[in-house]
């Protein structure tokens, strides 16, 4: 147990062991997914040509905006190109679909379809229409574990949208909560920040909605301010998520540690981004 | 006779249900209540062969229970060979109990069980905290009777030539 808690040699040993474990955990999913399938089968007419006049009424909307990102995408790359920077900012997406299995209560832990075949890598990011919703823990070669924000043993560098303020963001155990550590009770909080990831761990690409601020209380005596926060994401409610490919290509040198020591840490490494 | 090496069928296809029953989605509030269904079947086989199911089948059937859940490796698989052990030393006191004694049993072995899972999950620094976490004592003794007749069954339709 030490072993596998401070080596990642056991990684390979846990991998063979999921390979094994995997069709246990789609005989489970199975008759889940098909369940779903099947009520699917019965919703009404109606309700499918609402559904997809919602869907193509979004979709418009969103290529609309599509068109004008692109734009927004060309001049950012000529204004980075004016100012010698050989930042990129190009990102690859994959839907993973999660499994209908259930890990130990008391971890934040789900698993994907989508393993180390598809390119997935421990440490990837998980994110969600909404928001992050973790990292990869470990891959398989057909499934992929991953740690949601709201696991106590997950820390995700922040920085908040309003005033530019950088922390931390620990997870309670609980998806609807999370905390923000380390702030001195001088600094500029308020209930409705909105939470961005800063980058700073050189995991998660910056500017992703994290969370919201939903109570800033300074207890006298103490030396931070409690701050908690809602993710935005449904952590507890998605079946679908988005794998993340940023610029940085999976360099397999730095795998995580092992489960509970992957914290991001805002090393020294990444400059802050220019500001 | 010779014990035959190997496990017969029925427990290996009861163990892998009992893993199954580990992972099956169940609605959140009722997860932390979840019965230790593989310490149950395993205390139930050692207990009715207990030369032919022992700790090493329970360490194995706990590491796959790690991988499966997620925990550390060992985690599980420790625990359960503890367990085994204890089984081991009181099999036949254990036989001949009526079932409630045994459930009393039962519940003991499963509170030591999860005590020693909530050890090295303390270590790492995530302890569960809350009181939730011992549900499954309760729940685990309160499905026994229905394991043990329905092993029973399986036992006396496949395995009477067991010892």
């Amino acid at each position: 147990m030490a072993l596998d808690h401070r080596m990642n040699e056991f990684q390979t040993v846990r991998n063979a062991l999921a390979t094994v474990t995997y069709p246990l955990q789609v005989a489970v999913d199975a008759p889940v997914r098909a369940g779903s399938r099947i009520l699917e089968s019965f919703t009404s007419r109606e309700d499918l040509i609402t559904e997809n006049r919602i869907l193509r009424r979004d979709n418009a909307e969103l290529r609309a905006r599509q068109l004008r990102f692109d734009a927004l995408q060309m001049e950012n790359d000529r204004l980075r190109a004016l100012l010698n920077t050989a930042e990129k900012a190009e990102e690859r997406v994959q839907i993973a679909k999660l499994l209908a299995v259930d890990l130990d209560p008391f971890r934040q832990q789900i698993v994907l379809n989508k393993g180390s075949r598809h390119g997935a890598y421990p440490g990837q990011p998980v994110i969600h229409a909404d928001g992050v919703i973790g990292q990869v823990l470990s891959a398989q070669p057909t499934s992929a574990t991953a740690l949601l924000i709201s696991d106590p043993g997950h820390a995700l560098p922040v920085l908040s949208a309003r005033t530019g303020l950088r922390g931390i963001v620990v997870g309670t155990g609980n998806p609807r909560r999370l905390e923000m550590r380390h702030v001195p009770p001088q600094e500029d909080v308020e209930v409705g920040d909105l939470l961005l990831t800063s980058g700073m761990g050189g995991r998660f690409a910056p500017d992703y909605p994290v969370a919201k601020v939903t109570a800033v209380e300074h207890q006298p005596g103490q030396p931070f301010l409690d701050i908690q926060a809602e993710p935005l994401a449904a952590l507890d409610r998605s079946r679908e998520v988005l794998l993340l490919w940023t610029g940085e290509a999976p360099d397999a040198a730095e795998p995580p540690d092992a489960f509970d020591t992957d914290r991001e840490e805002p090393g020294p490494t990444p400059p802050p981004d220019g500001s | 006779m010779k014990a035959p090496i190997g496990i017969p069928w029925p427990i290996t296809l009861s163990l892998v249900a009992a893993l199954a029953l580990a992972i099956v989605p169940v609605p959140d509030p009722l997860a932390p209540a979840r019965p230790e269904w593989l310490a149950l079947v395993l205390i139930y086989w050692i207990m009715a062969f207990p030369r032919h199911v022992g700790i090493l089948t329970a360490f194995a059937a706990g590491l796959l229970l790690d991988t499966l859940q997620g925990h550390l490796l060992g985690q599980n698989a420790l625990a359960l060979g503890v367990i085994a052990w204890i089984v081991l030393q009181i099999h036949p006191r254990l036989r001949v109990y009526p079932v409630w004694q045994q459930m009393i049993v039962v519940a003991l072995l499963v509170a030591l069980f999860k005590l020693l899972t909530l050890w090295p999950q303390g270590a790492i620094g995530l302890p569960p905290g809350t009181p939730w976490y011992w549900a499954p004592v309760a729940t685990s003794a309160l499905v026994w009777p229905a394991i043990y007749l329905l092993l029973r069954d399986v036992r006396r339709r496949w395995l009477l030539q067991l010892t």
